[in-house]
């Protein structure tokens, strides 16, 4: 506790950052022209840091494992974001944003982080207007809402099932113009490596050359990451092939407190693994819950069956079927939040009542949808007596427009056809929630090392609300960031260019040359691959949907030991001077069996159950999360000492001084 | 490219429109109005400054087109060793070179046949009935066409000249970059009636000719046409 | 089924490279072509050869970092997907397949099958922005209305994942739709006129001195687009440049 300090502003919670602000010391612009900044990361946080940091004068370098800024994983988020525009006027206001965010965060964040979030959300949409975004608009030429996620307002603002890809565009668009004038140096295809830390402030970062193979030090007066999740600790997730904890474990291990690690979020609707060659989920988007209902056989002998294939989905009769979501959670029924469907559909699938081969996946339905849009449209046309089959393709009609891109991905995917089959879907690793502890100015431990959007772990609590990760991401690197990195840099303005023979950097490089000669020389049988997916399989088995003490204490042993066998028999083929995949794979998989065990070591310590973190001896009787705030309503913030097994636990106290902490229920 | 070659398009409607001529099946007549279209072509100035932007616009047609099919081959040093073109595009999209350099090719044969006897050799002339003494055009073209191989040759050509057109039509079009929804699917029904029409009916004059047409020697024979025809000696050697 | 595989390997950029013969065995209908190519690299690494490298990061169809030459075809036999959409039930047991880089001079091969593409960065930044600066402290959103049309079109033309099939497809290497599709987006919005004309020169300008080739109207990019940007953008970036031209 003594050490972090969260530099909350003072006084009532909708005056703390234009007070902050207001106060934030500045840098001149003479001075700016001077100062270096490196950001590692240009998704959407990071270009939005970085355009944003060069246009007030600052240099900025930028640093990408892709080969250009356009590819990061932001790109993939399909549904929307969020801000509190009211332009529905349905009642929405800033209040109501930050409040759902809490309360979707299981009370597990900063209040005031998560209000200035809101407050700052809508500047994004006019700032992404301005850019040439192309949201989606109604007939009148105005931007066009749509609910998400069981709020009860409409303030996602959306670009069909492509929001992420327009929004980080446009992002990438303001990059690209800094680039062309100079500001931005862009390193792509570079991956940072480790973070330097001089005379305890963070001075610069090591990064090889993917190309070239090149190991090279990069000086700057402050480093920002903005380098994602790390839920690919799973194996496999709905992240990118390459998303990686890299950045930020090193700057972990130079002094940055890891946070909340075990707050993962598990997205339910995913297309279900195929085989043991599967090497990443694809979600459907979670809009598909609106009309699609989910279901498992009730009874086991049929869901045998089915996997037998033996039998087909659509031979069961209605009252063979359960509806489970809707049994539990009547109120809502399939509209639950994210992390109670997915708990739910492991919980059938566990007790046997799985469908496909590996037992891992339940139904979603559309065939009463159908059936209601077809009875709707046989009205509207006057038929009389319908025949079941026409009313079937009636609503096929209704139900392709709605929903025709995701089911021909599907199709794509599985060769199953979703209107004649109900689809299979399974829970599957979206978003990490944790991530690098960060102030109110979101610097880290290490002064001046900062970190920005999914990196971090500021304002989604215990749970994220969907459209929700956009928006973080941009008002961290647009709105946020660059000012609050004022109050840091303005220290700085007599420190001249950073020198990168400073024995840090050579040190930093060393270490950096040795791990990459070690894992060359390594004369290993096994790929890298090969630990990943054991570990993946452990996460998933033992820190994943559901966990329990006797789990993650099994957990932590096995991952140590697959550590130690990872470090013997790992084989990484190729040069050290060479573009070399399997080297850089092999450096973030070091890193997530490091970061693994943390985990483990998180949920194991939080004795509660909260959004994204269940753990199976704190439920209610009906099987429900069971929150602990008497003592667990803080953020566990971990030091590392050497070895992940002896990392240390800072508790930042959340203190509610604004909201009142309330148990959530669906029912 | 896009607007010399639209020039040449139209250059070839005018070609034909006086090509047709030679359909009309009594040779006096058909004589009389093809070596009439003949001497005004030949002689008026407008047609006269038309006629060098024609030349003109085959020149850097042709010219321009060569440059940018080695800048095109530049720009992919390192050729596929297996591709599938035909699944993406159509035949005569990308080989535009191949085929303007055939049309280049029978422009050449074309001219010097026509073109260059007409006016530099010494031939029959025709009395038109203004009384003007024109060279006999009309007699020039019956007999070339009624040699069989060139009349082939001629026909053939008309096959490149389509796919040409065919392509080239509606490219123009894209590279003015006229884009109106209606007109971009009016251009491509356009560009493939032209594609066809134009270079048919080009086809089907010569065939014609062949089949209908008596041989130059026997029409010269005719009394009707013997009234306006005078035959120059022509030395033999 | 089982596959012959011939794949282009190339140790880096100023190196000869050529086709090597590789044998796929036991691969499942439900892999996609990528997993395909992670088993065998698995295979290689174990025997202790090189594995083949090969761009690819999201899965999903949305990064456009994936970018193979398939049987003749960029992005493989089906349309309108990227090759890490590709699934093996498209392929038949025993067939031979052809793997290639993209192949253009602005894009240099990295390794094997990996590309540079950083040309589309440089056009981009030629110019395919709004000159805005990121105070937020811009119009409300809502102050200049869209028609629908207009916005839609420009959604489409956005939808661009700058992969490169275009040019990988194209007989001339040109990246005329991939620079459409960016000056449709900006000449389509209200945001985008100011720089109109600039734009459309400039990036034009830049797309010449990458090396790509010019436009010849061939129409496969649009046909091999695994976003299906349509050819109506080159249309558009014609006229844009036309009334650049002539004003």
């Amino acid at each position: 506790m003594s050490k972090l300090n969260a530099q909350s502003p003072a006084g009532p919670l909708e005056q703390k950052w234009s007070n902050h602000k207001g106060h934030i010391r500045l840098v001149s612009p003479a001075n700016k022209m001077r100062i270096d900044v490196i950001v590692v990361g240009t998704g959407l946080a990071g270009a939005s840091a970085a355009a944003s940091l060069a246009e007030m004068g600052y240099n900025v370098k930028a640093f990408a494992f892709q080969d250009s800024p356009r590819r990061a994983h932001s790109i993939a988020a399909q549904g929307g974001i969020n801000a509190a525009k009211n332009y529905m006027n349905d009642g929405d206001s800033v209040y109501r944003l930050f409040y759902d965010t809490i309360k979707g965060g299981d009370y597990r964040s900063r209040e005031a982080n998560v209000y200035r979030l809101a407050e700052v959300s809508t500047s994004i949409i006019d700032q992404c207007v301005a850019q040439g975004v192309p949201f989606a608009r109604d007939y009148g030429g105005l931007l066009d809402n749509r609910s998400f996620g069981g709020v009860q307002v409409s303030r996602t603002f959306y670009a069909k099932g492509q929001t992420g890809q327009q929004l980080l565009l446009g992002a990438y668009s303001a990059i690209s113009r800094q680039i062309a004038k100079g500001k931005v140096t862009m390193h792509s295809r570079h991956e940072m490596v480790d973070l330097v830390v001089v005379d305890g402030k963070a001075r610069g970062i090591i990064a090889r050359n993917m190309v070239t193979g090149e190991v090279e030090r990069h000086g700057a007066h402050a480093v920002v990451l903005c380098t994602g999740g790390y839920g690919n600790v799973f194996f496999l997730s709905t992240n990118a092939m390459g998303s990686n904890v890299t950045a930020a474990w090193k700057a972990h291990k130079r002094g940055a407190f890891m946070s909340n690690p075990c707050y993962t979020q598990i997205h339910p609707t995913c297309i279900p693994v195929s085989g043991h060659h599967q090497s990443k989920l694809t979600l459907m988007s979670e809009s598909l819950r609106n009309d699609g209902r989910i279901w498992v056989p009730k009874k086991k002998e049929d869901a045998e069956a089915i996997r037998a294939g033996k039998l087909k989905p659509t031979q069961l009769k209605e009252e063979d079927r359960d509806y489970y979501l809707e049994r539990r959670y009547p109120a809502f029924g399939n509209l639950v939040p994210r992390d109670i469907a997915s708990r739910a559909a492991k919980e059938r699938c566990d007790a046997g009542f799985g469908v496909n081969k590996t037992g891992e996946a339940v139904y979603l339905d559309f065939a009463s949808a159908m059936e209601r849009y077809g009875k709707t449209q046989a009205n509207l046309k006057g038929l009389k007596n319908p025949s079941k089959e026409e009313i079937l393709a009636l609503g096929k009609i209704v139900v392709e427009k709605q929903y025709g891109n995701l089911f021909d991905m599907y199709k794509q995917i599985t060769a199953d056809n979703p209107y004649e089959t109900p689809m299979m879907i399974y829970p599957a690793v979206h978003y990490t929630m944790g991530g690098l502890w960060v102030d109110y100015n979101l610097m880290t431990t290490v002064p001046g090392c900062f970190a920005a959007g999914e990196a971090n772990f500021s304002d989604h609590g215990a749970n994220r609300l969907g459209a929700s990760a956009l928006m973080q991401g941009l008002a961290d690197g647009y709105f946020v960031l660059p000012y609050t990195i004022g109050e840091y840099l303005a220290d700085d303005i007599r420190t001249p260019k950073i020198d990168t023979n400073h024995p840090a950097f050579e040190t930093a490089e060393k270490e950096v040359k040795d791990r990459i000669s070690f894992f060359l020389n390594n004369k290993g049988t096994k790929t890298v691959d090969h630990y990943h997916r054991l570990l993946g399989k452990l996460m998933w088995d033992y820190c994943g949907m559901a966990r329990s003490k006797e789990g993650l204490d099994y957990a932590i042993a096995e991952i140590r030991k697959l550590r130690d066998d990872f470090y013997q028999n790992v084989r990484v083929p190729g040069k050290a001077d060479r573009y070399n995949p399997e080297l850089d794979k092999a450096g973030r998989v070091a890193d997530f069996l490091e970061l693994g065990e943390l985990m483990c070591i998180d949920a194991l310590n939080r004795n509660e159950s909260c959004g994204g973190h269940f753990r199976e001896e704190f439920q209610t009787a009906e099987g429900e999360a069971l929150r602990d705030d008497e003592n667990y309503a803080y953020v566990a913030a971990w030091e590392f000492q050497g070895d992940p097994g002896k990392a240390v636990l800072h508790k930042e106290e959340l203190n509610y001084d604004f909201v009142k902490m309330q148990q959530r229920s669906y029912k | 490219m896009a607007l010399t070659g639209l020039f040449l398009c139209t250059f070839l409607v005018g070609h034909l429109a006086g090509n047709l001529q030679l359909l009309i099946s009594d040779p006096t007549h058909a004589a009389e109005s093809f070596n009439a279209y003949a001497q005004f072509m030949t002689t008026n100035p407008l047609v006269k400054i038309l006629s060098y932007v024609t030349y003109f616009s085959i020149l850097f047609h042709a010219i321009d087109g060569i440059m940018l099919v080695m800048a095109n081959r530049a720009a992919r040093p390192q050729r596929y060793a297996h591709e599938r073109a035909s699944t993406s595009s159509v035949w005569a999209s990308r080989n535009m070179g191949i085929l303007g350099t055939a049309m280049l090719a029978f422009i050449i044969i074309h001219m010097s046949d026509f073109w260059f006897e007409m006016h530099f050799e010494m031939k029959p002339t025709f009395k038109l009935d203004n009384g003007k003494e024109v060279k006999d055009l009309y007699l020039e073209v019956v007999e070339a066409f009624h040699s069989f191989p060139y009349m082939l040759l001629y026909v053939l050509c008309m096959i490149p000249i389509g796919f040409h057109l065919y392509h080239g039509f509606q490219s123009a079009f894209r590279t003015l970059g006229l884009i109106h929804e209606n007109l971009t699917l009016l251009v491509k029904r356009v560009g493939v009636i032209f594609s066809i029409v134009v270079p048919m009916a080009f086809a089907i004059i010569p065939l014609y000719v062949y089949h209908f047409i008596p041989s130059a020697e026997e029409i010269q024979k005719s009394e009707s046409y013997k009234a306006k025809s005078t035959l120059i000696e022509v030395e033999n050697d | 089924m089982n596959l012959k595989l011939k794949i282009w390997r190339q140790e880096g950029q100023n190196d000869q490279g050529r086709m090597v013969d590789y044998q796929a065995n036991n691969v499942s209908d439900d892999m996609s072509f990528l997993e395909m190519l992670d088993v065998l690299n698995e295979e290689l690494i174990e025997k202790g050869d090189d594995p083949i490298a090969f761009d690819h990061d999201c899965r999903e169809g949305i990064c456009g970092m994936c970018s193979l030459f398939i049987n003749g075809e960029a992005h493989g036999p089906v349309k309108g997907v990227t090759t890490c959409q590709l699934h093996m039930r498209s392929f038949k047991d025993g067939e031979t397949i052809f793997i290639e880089p993209w192949r253009a001079k602005a894009f240099p091969v990295v390794k094997d099958l990996a590309v540079n593409r950083s040309a589309f960065d440089r056009i981009i930044q030629s110019g395919g922005y709004v000159s805005v600066n990121t105070s937020g402290n811009t119009l409300d959103a809502n102050a200049i209305a869209i028609p629908k049309p207009n916005a839609d079109k420009a959604f489409d033309a956005a939808t661009c994942i700058g992969c490169g099939a275009c040019v990988a497809t194209c007989k001339n290497a040109s990246a005329t739709l991939f620079l459409s599709a960016k000056v449709s987006q900006l000449a389509l919005l209200p945001q985008g006129q100011v720089e109109r004309k600039e734009r459309v020169t400039k990036m034009l300008h830049q797309m010449d001195e990458e090396g790509f080739g010019a436009c010849t109207n061939t129409g496969a990019c649009f046909v091999q687009c695994p976003k299906g940007i349509s050819l109506e953008n080159i249309a558009r970036l014609n006229s844009e440049f036309r009334n650049a031209l002539l004003s």
